[in-house]
């Protein structure tokens, strides 16, 4: 069965590694924070200005100065550390970031991504998204698969306002885990319960598949 | 005679902003915007406006005052989203949009408060942002040329500031604060608390008051909340 946002957040957090400075972008990235793998550290960077970004706020406490890039209260944590934008977006474009997980309408086989515009319809803004995508050393795009009609969002080629390219390496979508290099997906691991040949039929890009696909283990 | 850079109060801080300047506002969201000078300019009914600022505040607070108001000309942001007066205003023509990357934003307030006329970014390479724009390969990467921004005014926010300008921000109110402080050519800062100097410590303070021009103590902060998300005490 595909997975809900929860399983790809679920997928997503098993790709974080102990000691990385992550980046999570708003909707299903922000969920990976609740699965971390037992015992590793991350410290999340909140591109509004905050390393080392904590849970939300128990209720009552808080604090209309301290919210993320979503706009949602949090809390900072021991070691936490506040800076200006320049500063914040400075430190993603040096790749001092290690890995960004954001949300994607797009991804090309060649790794471009579109998140941010549908033109005359959704033009919220790419906020942050250009950056990250540009600079960061690793991206995961969590993504679902089709569209509400049905159509593939893995394609050969973005219909949709770019807001990167050649940049995506990983896609999680609600079906399987994707590597995007050489102009293609690679299909690493399918959903539990999801066949080989329904992601086949759902994924309009240049697809290779291995001689095995295991099931993802969430 | 000592540096003293404080005004009464938003009136006497904006006075000289008029009709078709270019304003840059600090804040991220509701979070750190200069509430008192908005309230002002609404006040004043000045129009035209070019305004700077990340996003456009939300339809009954923040920027999006000026923008029901129709007193905005045109809008320099990164996003866009929680307001939906500005959507619609933007999808139908009435209202002038560049929307850039907010590292692209942040930097371009930066390169003008350092006084560098451009940066280069790899933000947007290869998108509609990089239209126009020139683009230069360096060690094999692409990167767009961005401006520096040329803006009348900066009215910014901070937490605490000294009768000489020097600012202390607070947590994620701080954003574009500081940069745009830097940038503007008039520098108003609002701030929770005005002290003496000396008070404030050289090694704590975030942004130098040479950069402030005029400095006044704000009143009746709302600070709202845009996405209160908590946890259940158990």
């Amino acid at each position: 069965m595909a997975l809900d946002k929860i399983g790809i957040a679920k997928r997503i957090a098993q790709e974080v590694q102990d000691g990385m400075y992550v980046n999570l972008g708003i909707g299903i990235p922000t969920l990976v924070a609740n699965y971390l793998p037992k015992g590793i550290e991350v410290e999340l960077q909140s591109e509004n200005g905050l390393l080392g970004m904590g849970p939300f706020p128990l209720e009552g406490d808080e604090d209309a100065d301290l919210i993320n890039a979503g706009k949602q209260t949090i809390t900072t944590l021991p070691g936490s550390v506040f800076f200006d934008s320049a500063m914040s977006f400075g430190m993603i474009r040096a790749q001092k970031v290690d890995l960004t997980i954001l949300g994607a309408m797009e991804v090309s086989e060649e790794g471009d991504i579109a998140n941010w515009k549908v033109p005359g319809k959704m033009v919220k803004g790419m906020g942050g998204a250009m950056d990250l995508v540009a600079s960061a050393k690793h991206i995961i795009v969590a993504m679902q698969h089709c569209d509400k009609a049905g159509n593939s969002k893995l394609l050969a080629k973005c219909s949709l306002p770019l807001t990167g390219v050649r940049c995506v390496t990983k896609v999680v979508s609600d079906l399987g885990v994707f590597d995007v290099k050489n102009g293609a997906f690679h299909l690493v691991e399918r959903a539990p319960g999801v066949s080989v040949e329904e992601i086949v039929s759902k994924t309009a890009g240049v697809l290779i598949i291995p001689d095995h696909v295991p099931e993802m283990v969430i | 005679m000592p540096i003293n850079k404080v005004v009464a109060d938003a009136e006497a801080a904006c006075n000289d902003i008029r009709d078709g300047m270019t304003l840059m506002v600090g804040g991220f969201g509701l979070c750190g915007i200069p509430e008192n000078s908005i309230a002002q300019l609404v006040k004043m009914q000045v129009k035209n406006l070019t305004c700077i600022s990340n996003n456009a505040g939300v339809d009954d607070f923040g920027l999006g005052l000026l923008l029901l108001n129709k007193q905005v000309k045109k809008m320099i942001s990164s996003y866009v989203g929680e307001n939906e007066e500005f959507e619609r205003q933007m999808l139908s023509g009435e209202l002038e949009v560049e929307l850039i990357p907010q590292g692209t934003l942040a930097s371009r307030c930066m390169a003008a408060g350092y006084g560098m006329p451009a940066i280069f970014t790899p933000a947007g390479v290869g998108t509609e942002v990089a239209l126009g724009k020139e683009v230069r390969d360096f060690n094999g990467r692409n990167y767009l040329m961005e401006m520096a921004f040329d803006s009348d005014f900066a009215i910014v926010k901070a937490w605490k500031g000294d009768t000489k300008g020097n600012l202390i921000f607070k947590a994620t109110a701080r954003n574009l604060n500081p940069l745009m402080a830097m940038a503007g050519k008039i520098t108003i800062a609002e701030v929770e608390e005005l002290v003496e100097p000396g008070e404030l410590e050289p090694d704590q303070i975030h942004l130098p008051g040479i950069y402030v021009h005029r400095i006044f103590k704000g009143k009746n902060y709302e600070k709202r909340i845009e996405q209160r998300t908590v946890r259940a005490r158990v």
